[in-house]
Formats: structure tokens, C-alpha cells, sequence
């Protein structure tokens, strides 16, 4: 048993985890990283597709190609790091908090000021969306068909179907694509695609993959494989219309039907989880409702760009370096209910009174809309947006220090549609 | 009139390109990198391509690869073709050359990680 005492650790070594580690570093904290796989990186060790880094970097690099950009700025500091190491246990106490981690060593204990939560995001699967039938191989996730086409160099289909629109459900329409398989099409239970707008171009339109909105699967058939599938249509409720139904067959069904962050290391240590994004509620320093416990990345909202993680890790891994245990002075940002989340959920005036970056989604497609920020009814930002989209997250930063704010100050995030507002004017 | 949705950044501009007496028009782009899409897709597609090449180390079975530079979207295949027919046989790293200037198209097909020089240094036990 080895016991060793860290300002901070992080817990996860995807992107959110080493840029949080790195800035930390770089902020003179005593860093230690516990991964749980074999090589740092996360997911991104199979995005091998381009379009990341664009807003970091400046340049449209792979997946590998921007996680082992990051992976070299940790090296470069010598950051220690576990990897193939599992944390089974975190227990608060009054210095700070013991991680107790296992790996092929045997069991450790080790001490930090301040923790950060990188876990990630996990893929919802088959049994969350209700598919009725057997049981029989073929049915992936999108993640799990990544991992065997660009880590294992295997096809998991010759012939599929790809239930949901998520944007790795869209990628991987377009890989499979490219290694020979045939996709069948993309079914979406909504009416509206759940991915990014360019990938529908690039990974469905450009190779003619149709995409059926308002479709879904409600039946798996085959014994020891899948043989095919029942599509049916669905209703406003996006429940399945009677009579619809169309076989197709196939001998695979791939899933991107949501991302779910993952907390259970965070609920362990009585972290609140917001119901709107399945992440931790958090302030401007990302630090979530127990003090000294950071959240970042994936695990506290999921994003659609890694170039968002890293912003919002690196500054998660600042802010813990900086931890010295203080009283909150909690003030909540209240959004309306045209909003499907904004993070963070609420400013620590202790802390926040300087610019904080805000992340937000909208509840739907909206044209041309004006978001409005007002303190005590008082408007202190506006800003005008073309269209926003779901799919599509947006950021903000926002100087809360000149708003002037107290302990009972009133801050509202409002989106007006801009016809509405002329109506009314 | 054509519908296009520019793929060069995340914010996914939706654009009317037309075409008249040789001279093409863009809406609905927010800069400059839009209308160069949208004058690319009337007269020119281009597209990137990533994959992956065999290799011939069983702890890495398989190694990402991308073009260095953009491609015919017509193309696209053939490319595909050709870097279905590589097997990688020495630890190569990101960056480094797989297939040099690909079906003449003036760009070349490069590794996107150092997996295999990793695993090397750890005797290929990863």
C-alpha cells in the first residue's frame, strides 16, 4: 500500500483531464492524473476523423492527432500519472480527500487538497430505449463500433441500420461507409436531427445515407445475430403509430441515441446532480456543491466540441489549484424556459466577480433571437443570434464582476424571438 | 439556386450559392471561409479523408491516418482504395509519410498518432 499527497488530482485522462492537469501544473499545483485505461487519450484515441482543434489550434486535426498534442504538454511536465488504474473509493475528510485507486500494483491511498472530476460521458444503450425482441449479437453502440473499425481494425457490419442522429451515430454512418459496409439509413425519433448540422452534410448527404426524422426502432429480430429490424413511425409524443411498421433487414443496429455524463464517483461524495444536463450543479470555477470537488468536460455537461472541453478543463484544473477552503457566497443564474440548460447553474460571489465563461443550449430551433441577461430586472448583456439549435451549444463570457451583484441579486437568461419582440413594440 | 451547408467550422452555415453568367453569389455565410466553400462545392468539391492502414504489429492492429491536404470529393474512393492496400511494417509516427503524393493528387497520406513508437518504447505490451 503506497500513500503520497497531492494539491490535486484528476481523476480521468481524456482531454478534460489533461488539460485540467496541465493548467493546474502550470498554476504550481502538485498534480497526480488516475486513468483507468492503458493510454491517455479517452474517447479520442477513436475519433479518427478531422474537425478538432479548429477553435484551440487553429488547424482541423484527428482525434489522436489533438489528444497526444495535449498528451505531449503533460509529458512535458512531468505530471505524474496511473494509468490502468481504477479509483473504487473517495472519502472526504477534514485536510481534503483519500482517493483509494487499484491497479496491478495491489491497492493505493492517496491524499489531495482538491479533486477534479473528468470522467466523461458515457453512450445510453439499448436497454435505456426500450427495443423489444431477443437478444442477438449485432446490436452496438456508435462508440462500441468505433472502437472495433479504428482501434481493432474490425467491421462489426456488412448491412445496418443506425438508430439516432447523435453526431457519433453520423460519423460512423460515414466510416462504415467508407470500409464497404452498406447503411441502410439513419432513423431519428425526433423531428429534428440530434447532430451537428456539417455532419449530416459530410457524413450522410455527401455519401447519400438517407435520414428518416420522426422514425425509430421498435424491434430487434435474429437468434444468435441480428437478422433485421422493425422501423416504425412515430407520433408528436414520439410514441410508435400503429400500422407503420417496415421490416429491414440488416445484420447490424447501431446506436447513438444520447451521451450520459458520468457521476457516480461525484454522487459518492453527495456532489447534487442538475436534472438538465446529468452533470454536476456547479459555480463559475466549475466547482460543484461540495467544496473542493471540480467538475469539467463531459462529466459536467456534454459538449459537442473537445476545443469547449479544454477551455472549460483547463480552467476547472486552475481553479483547484487555486482551492483554499472559503465560505460561498451563491448566487443562482436563472434561465428561462426556452433554455435546455445553462452551465454553471450558479456564481460563487467569493469567486466569480471577474469574467466567467457561460455555456448554454437552446430548448429548440430558434430563428433569430435575442438572449437577454438581467440583473435585479436590470438588462447587463444582450446578444443576437442567427438561429440557434440544441444540437448546437453556445458560449458566453460574461464579466459578472461589473454587473454590480449581491447575495440576493436576481440574474435572468431570457431568449426573445425577435419577431415576437417586434410584435410587441 | 443551391442549398449548401458549410462543413469548414462547427457553426454549420446554411447557404444559397447560385450561378450566373459565371458569376457565383453567396448568402448566409458568416465569412470568408464560407464563400470559398460555397464556390468550391459549384465548382470543385473537396473533401478530407480519414481512415486507418493495417499494420503488421498485433498489439496495434491499426493506425489512423488522414490526407494531408484536401481531395476531389469524387476521389474519395479511390483514396479509400489505396490505403486499404497498406500495410504499415515499421513503428511510424504522426506526421510521418504512408503513402507519398496519393493517385497523383498532390497531397499525401499521413499518420495522425505516435500509437505505434508508444507502444514500441513499452515493448508492445499496451
Amino acid at each position: 500500500m503506497t500513500n503520497d499527497r497531492y494539491d490535486v488530482i484528476v481523476i480521468g485522462g481524456g482531454p478534460a483531464g489533461l488539460a485540467a492537469a496541465v493548467s493546474a501544473h502550470d498554476n504550481d499545483a502538485r498534480v497526480l492524473l488516475i486513468e483507468r485505461e492503458a493510454r491517455l487519450g479517452g474517447i479520442l484515441k477513436q475519433c479518427i476523423h478531422d474537425g478538432f482543434g479548429l477553435l484551440r489550434f487553429g488547424e482541423k486535426l484527428s482525434g489522436p492527432e489533438y489528444a497526444e498534442r495535449y498528451i505531449d504538454m503533460f509529458r512535458a511536465r512531468d505530471i505524474p500519472a496511473l494509468t490502468l488504474t481504477f479509483v473504487t473509493k473517495i472519502v472526504k475528510t477534514e485536510q481534503g480527500f483519500e482517493v483509494h485507486a487499484v491497479n496491478r500494483q495491489g491497492i493505493s491511498v492517496h491524499y489531495a487538497h482538491a479533486l477534479v472530476l473528468a470522467t466523461g460521458c458515457r453512450e445510453r444503450t439499448a436497454k435505456q430505449v426500450f427495443i423489444h425482441g431477443t437478444r442477438p449479437s449485432g446490436v452496438f453502440t456508435a462508440g462500441t463500433a468505433q472502437h472495433f473499425v479504428n482501434l481493432l481494425g474490425e467491421m462489426p457490419a456488412k448491412k445496418c441500420v443506425i438508430l439516432g442522429s447523435g453526431d457519433i451515430g453520423l460519423i460512423m454512418a460515414r466510416r462504415l461507409t467508407l470500409e464497404g459496409a452498406r447503411v441502410l439509413g439513419v432513423y431519428e425519433a425526433k423531428p429534428t436531427p440530434s447532430g451537428l448540422t456539417r455532419n449530416l452534410q459530410q457524413c450522410l448527404y455527401d455519401y447519400d445515407i438517407p435520414l428518416h426524422l420522426s422514425h425509430t426502432v421498435t424491434r430487434v429480430f435474429g437468434v444468435d445475430r441480428l437478422e433485421g429490424v422493425e422501423i416504425s413511425e412515430v407520433d408528436e409524443n414520439m410514441k410508435p403509430i400503429p400500422g407503420t411498421q417496415t421490416r429491414l433487414d440488416c445484420d447490424a443496429l447501431i446506436l447513438s441515441v444520447g451521451l450520459i455524463p458520468e457521476n457516480e464517483l461525484a454522487e459518492s461524495l453527495g456532489v447534487e446532480i442538475d436534472p438538465k444536463t446529468k452533470g454536476p450543479y456547479c459555480d463559475g470555477q466549475c466547482m460543484t456543491g461540495v467544496p473542493g470537488v471540480f467538475s469539467c468536460g463531459n462529466a459536467l455537461h456534454v459538449n459537442d466540441l473537445v476545443d469547449y472541453v479544454s477551455e472549460n478543463a483547463a480552467a476547472a484544473g486552475k481553479a483547484a489549484a487555486l482551492y483554499t477552503p472559503a465560505p460561498q457566497k451563491y448566487v443562482p443564474l436563472h434561465a428561462d424556459g426556452s433554455f435546455l440548460y445553462i452551465v454553471p447553474q450558479r456564481l460563487d460571489l467569493n469567486r466569480d466577480n471577474t469574467k466567467v465563461a457561460v455555456y448554454f443550449r437552446s430548448g429548440g430551433d430558434f430563428n433569430k433571437t435575442r438572449l437577454s441577461v438581467t440583473a435585479d430586472g436590470r438588462e447587463v448583456f444582450a446578444k443576437k443570434y442567427a438561429f440557434l439549435r440544441p444540437p448546437e451549444m453556445e458560449k458566453l463570457e460574461l464579466d459578472f464582476g461589473a454587473f454590480g451583484l449581491t447575495e440576493e441579486s436576481d440574474i435572468r437568461f431570457a431568449l426573445q424571438l425577435q419577431a415576437e419582440k417586434e410584435r410587441e413594440a | 439556386m443551391k442549398e449548401i451547408t458549410c462543413i469548414v467550422c462547427p457553426r454549420g452555415c446554411r447557404m444559397q450559392a447560385a450561378e450566373e453568367n459565371g458569376v457565383i453569389t453567396v448568402v448566409g455565410n458568416s465569412c470568408k471561409r464560407g464563400y470559398d466553400f460555397a464556390v468550391s462545392e459549384l465548382t470543385d468539391p473537396k473533401r478530407t479523408v480519414c481512415s486507418t492502414v493495417r499494420t503488421a504489429f498485433p498489439d496495434v492492429p491499426v493506425l489512423p491516418v488522414r490526407v494531408s491536404g484536401e481531395i476531389p470529393k469524387a476521389r474519395i474512393f479511390d483514396v479509400m482504395r489505396q490505403i486499404g492496400a497498406v500495410c504499415v511494417k515499421v513503428r511510424l509516427g504522426r506526421g510521418d509519410t504512408v503513402i507519398e503524393n496519393v493517385l497523383d493528387l498532390g497531397v499525401d497520406v499521413i499518420a495522425t498518432s505516435d500509437i505505434l513508437i508508444e507502444n514500441g518504447k513499452a515493448g508492445g505490451n499496451i
